[in-house]
Parts: structure tokens; sequence; C-alpha cells
């Protein structure tokens, strides 16, 4: 359409326009070739991943503990389960806590006290994970006096916290003044048209903010180095050193010993996978509609 | 649903007739028309629990301020501001100054950025303004599954993939062409702040990106339409028309990208050298506040050592609020009031 424009402008500005559509072009190639530039490392990472990973994967990775240094095969089970744990944890303190942050922020936080929450939230968010790391340490290691999975689920609970609450206020909002109304209408208290009609709505939305800060914090490892702390032994007891995944990743991707390396490709592929299973499933849930009552 | 309440209440028909007017707080009316007491003091205790909920979230920052504060009080009873302008690092001396740290981690957060930059805005302009409309959402998608991995996983592909690139290819042909500027000097080792700056901008350019592209997204369809309708290319009209609109916004995600680069600890104490050196060369090894944090505290003997890198961590802390505040300050400046998105 512009085109056309620029040829009805007559004869003397065709130089002209004729330097402007080549600017044109040139921005446009130029944009393409950020695009192939920023997905280069991505198929680069993912590539890798498959390749070295798939090789070193095999049943006893995934159902042995680790071997000591110089001899071959063992494998992450251990650090595989102690993620579990961890995560588990983090979920059962932060899930609650920042789905009933959620609900105060949309049900009764229309305020100055609700914007100061919600101005802490997006702070809380933006702190460095190892600064996490080193509250963990103090609130629960110092007290306990030793390193645990209990410190390290508290740590990513803390992540997990403002993820959940933004998510949940926002779902919340999204579900109409007038479904509430209507169960006021019947005469149901509110307490139980926030849970069991409003939150209900807005169940598979919040569910995605929970997937989403679940997957943020699986890979977490800076705020376990001195929490979790890992450990190469199997470990249920919540109040012991437990290994994870991303930690034991870490650990050996700095040794200098090769068969360290390829396990530690070989726990990146399953952490990934993890994840990106998560995050493709939020996907096809959001895209299917954030509520399933409404709109 | 089982509805107990309603069983609870004899509803008479006059009622009936007023309940609707009262809808959003029937609570807190203070003479009801029904008489419940039951619910009103359920109604109490719920909106207490989800208010300690809320509390909890203030509750905690409070917490990572008086931590950070406490546990980092030896550190500056003994050193004063003085700790963040001393380049020595020293716990076998029991003598500590952060400036090395603090540095590398503004360093390799600059280099970040100034790759990071032009290739995030780049392709948030392709996505929104440019690219077909069936490749928006895969383009979209993808680019924000950069955002999924985590650091440890860059950091494992960068010791054993980008770090070999840049020891063969890349640093020796910085260092013949662009070696007389002093930033690409000494031994081509590959790990050092260049690794750590290009692995931080990869990490980076999702955020900038997505940040960008909302803000473009709620530049008004007339703008761009007024400036079309002014003869201009295509290009022009981003330039003019969109661009120029959505700048603070822009500026917003790249400060928002910043506050994540100064945070980031895995990958970069992968590949970064884990040295206290100032050097100007960015081949050379350096060291970041938080990579400080993750290689030392659980080993750090003696409270002084361990103070010290709390104070640290108090320092990347506040830091990275005060660049995260201004980064959403200057985002909400472009989309608050914006107009619903009229193409997606």
């Amino acid at each position: 359409m512009s085109d056309r424009a620029t040829m009805q402008m007559g004869q003397a500005d065709l130089r002209v326009s004729l330097w402007r559509r080549a600017v044109d072009q040139f921005a446009t190639f130029i944009a393409g070739g950020t695009v192939v530039l920023v997905l280069l490392p991505l198929g680069a990472v993912f590539g890798y991943l498959v390749y070295k990973g798939i090789g070193s994967l095999n049943w006893a990775f995934l159902t042995q503990t680790p071997q000591p240094v110089g001899e071959a095969g063992g494998g992450m089970a251990n650090a595989i389960a102690g993620s579990a744990l961890i995560l588990g944890i983090a979920s059962l303190i932060g899930v609650p806590l920042g789905i009933g942050a959620g609900i105060y922020l949309a049900e009764y936080g229309r305020n100055r006290f609700g914007d100061l929450i919600r101005f802490t939230a997006d702070v809380l968010n933006g702190v460095p994970s190892i600064v996490i790391g080193i509250v963990a340490y103090s609130i629960v290691v110092l007290t306990q006096k030793h390193f645990s999975a209990l410190a390290g689920g508290v740590a990513l609970a803390i992540m997990m916290i403002p993820t959940i609450t933004r998510a949940t206020e926002e779902m919340l909002l999204l579900v109409p003044i007038s479904v509430r109304e209507a169960a006021y209408g019947l005469g149901v208290p509110r307490w139980r048209t926030t849970l069991s009609i409003t939150l209900r709505t807005a169940t598979s939305g919040v569910i995605t903010g929970v997937m989403l800060a679940f997957a943020r914090v699986a890979g977490e490892t800076a705020p376990l180095l001195f929490t979790a702390f890992g450990n190469t032994y199997w470990n249920w007891n919540v109040n012991q050193p437990t290994a994870a995944l991303p930690l034991q990743i870490f650990t050996y991707a700095i040794s200098p010993f090769d068969e360290w390396h390829r396990q530690a490709w070989a726990g990146a592929l399953i952490l990934i996978v993890l994840i990106v299973v998560s995050v493709c499933a939020v996907r096809i849930a959001a895209g299917r509609g954030m509520l399933k009552g409404t709109s | 649903m089982a509805n107990r309440a309603l069983g609870a209440r004899p509803l008479t028909s006059p009622d009936v007739a007023v309940r609707p007017t009262l809808t959003t707080k029937p609570s807190a009316k203070p003479e009801p028309l029904i008489k419940d007491s039951g619910s009103q003091w359920a109604d109490r205790t719920f909106q207490l629990a989800m208010l300690a909920c809320g509390l909890a979230v203030l509750l905690l920052v409070a917490l990572i301020i008086y931590e950070l504060a406490t546990k980092g009080a030896l550190a500056w009873h003994a050193f004063g501001w003085k700790f963040f302008f001393r380049r020595d690092w020293d716990p076998v001396n029991d003598n500590y100054g952060a400036l090395p740290f603090i540095y590398g981690t503004i360093a390799s957060s600059l280099l970040a950025l100034v790759i990071a930059v032009p290739l995030a805005i780049g392709v948030a302009v392709f996505i929104t303004e440019m690219s077909p409309r069936w490749l928006r959402a895969p383009l979209s998608f993808t680019t924000e599954l950069l955002a999924a991995i985590p650091s440890v996983i860059y950091g494992l592909w960068a010791i054993f993939v980008l770090v070999p690139m840049l020891r063969e290819h890349v640093q020796p042909w910085l260092a013949r062409y662009l070696g007389w500027t002093g930033f690409f000097e000494g031994p081509p080792y590959g790990i050092g702040m260049l690794a750590a700056g290009v692995i931080l901008a990869i990490m980076i350019i999702p955020i900038i990106s997505s940040i960008t592209r909302e803000v473009m997204t709620a530049v008004p369809q007339q703008q761009r339409e007024a400036v079309l309708a002014l003869g201009a290319t295509r290009w022009e009209m981003i330039r003019l028309g969109v661009l120029r609109n959505a700048r603070a916004g822009i500026l917003g995600g790249v400060i928002l990208g910043l506050g994540r680069a100064l945070g980031e600890t895995m990958a970069v104490t992968m590949v970064i050298g884990n040295r206290a050196e100032i050097a100007t060369s960015l081949f050379a090894p350096g060291y970041t506040m938080a990579s400080v944090i993750a290689n030392e505290f659980s080993e750090a003997s003696g409270d002084l050592y361990l103070s010290s890198l709390v104070q640290v961590g108090l320092a990347l802390f506040l830091v990275t609020i005060v660049v995260n505040i201004l980064a959403q300050l200057l985002v909400w400046s472009v989309t608050r009031g914006a107009p619903a998105r009229s193409h997606v």
C-alpha cells in the first residue's frame, strides 16, 4: 500500500523513494536476521542436550546413586528423588500461601494496602535467587545447625510465592463480577463464594500460574547450594542434606572427569524435558481458554 | 452444588426482593435482613486468613532485608563504606573489599546488554510488525522457551560448546582486528568476561524481547495508520510510529533485562573464571557478586568472611531492587491506559 502511495508522488521523488524502499527492505532483512541469530543458540542448546544426553541416558542412570570418582556407571536416581522431595516441600509451602495472597489481592485488596502487597510481591519476584539462598540459610540452616532438604524447600517456596500470587490475582479478576453476585444472590456467604465459585471458575488459570512457578524453580541451582547442599546417597529425611538434579549437574559440569561430564549432560536432558513438558502443558491448557466457565 | 447456607436461611418473599441490591458486601451491612452470625464469623476468619497470606509476602521481604542487614553488620562495622571500594579479597588475612565483584557484575551485565538489546528489539520488531501472521505465535513461543531453560543448563552448554568456540574462532579474530582497542588482549582462554557476557546476553534476550513486544502492541493502531497515510514505508512507520512511542517502555524492558543479568548466578559462575581481579581486557577472567557468594558461602570459615559475603549479597539485593522498580515504572508509563489490543 505504501509503495503505491510513493509511486503517485511523481517522478521527482522516485530516486528518494527507491532509497527509502531499499532501507525498508534492509530493515526487514536485519530484523529477520536477528530472529535467526536468537534462535540459533536455542537450537544449539537443545541439539547438544539431545545429542550428548541420549548417549549417556540408560537404566543405571535412572536407578543408581553416583559412583566414586574413577569408577564408571552410577546414576542420578537419588538426585531426581531429592529434587522431587525439595520441590514437594516448596509446593506445600508456596502454593497455599501464594494462592491465599492472590485471593486477598483480588477480593479484598482493591486499596492502598493491597497496592503495597502487590508492589512487594513484584519486588520479591526480582530478588536474585542467590540472595534468597542466603536468607533461607540464615533462617533454616542456622536454626537447624545443618543443611537440609527443608531449607532448600523453603528457599524455592519463597521464589514461587510472588509468581503464584500475581497469577492468581489476575485470574480471579477475570471472573465476571456477575458470577459472584449470582452466588451472593442465592445467599452463599462470601468465603464460600470465593472458594467454590470464583476460585473454582478460575482453576485452570491458577493451575497455569502454579505450573509456571514450578517450572521456574525446578531448575534453580543457586538457592540450593548452601541449603539442600547435595548428597551422594539416598535421602528421604527432610532434615538431612539432599541431592538435587540441578546441583548434581553443576557439580559434575565443573568437575574434571569425562564420565561426570557425560552424566551432567544426561541429567540436563532429564531436567529440560521435565521443564519443557510442564511449560508446554501450560501453553496447551492456556490455549484451551484460561477460564472454563466464562467467556 | 450443595448449598448448606440455603437450607439454613429461610427466605421470605420480601427479603428476596431486597437482597440483590446488597450484593457486593452482604456481611458488612450493619443491620442484616437475614440474621446469620455463623456465616459472618466464617467470612471474617476467611478474610483474616487471606490477609495473613498477603502479609506473609510483606513479611518475607522485610525478613530478607533484616537477615541481610544483621548478618552483614560485622563487615559493615569492620570496613564501612570503604568495603565497596577496596580491591582486596583475602580470606587468609581476613581482609575484604567488594570492588572486583562489583566491577565484574557491572561489566558482564553491560556487555550482555550491548549484545542483547539490538537482537532483542530486532526480534520484537520482526514478530509484532513484520512476520506473517501464522509465524507469530510459534516465534514468540520459541523465544520464550529460551527463558525456560535453567541457568545451570546454559552454564553446562557454555562450558562445553560456547567456550571452546570462543577460544578457537571468535577470540583470535577479535584479537587480530580489534586488539588495538585494549578490550581484546591477552591469551584467549575462552573462559572469562566475554563468555559470561555472551551467555548472559542469550539468557536476557527473551525478557527484553517479550517486554518490547508487549509495549509495541500497546501503541495504538491509529499511530501506525497515520504514519502510513503520510506515505511512509513500513520501516519508517515502525521507526516513527511505533518505536518512538514505545521507547520509554522499551527502555524499561532493557533495564528489566539488566536486573536479571545482575543477579544471574550459575551460568556466569561456570564460565567467568572466578578470579577477583579488575582487568580491561574482556578475555581476562573476572568474578561477580553473585558468583562469589555461590562459590565461597558454604566454605566460608570465620565470621567476618561470612559477614562480608552477606554484605555483598545485601548490595546485590539493593541494586537489583532499585533497577527493577525503575524498569517497572518505565513499562507502566507506556502500557498503562493502553487501549485494547486491536491487532494481535
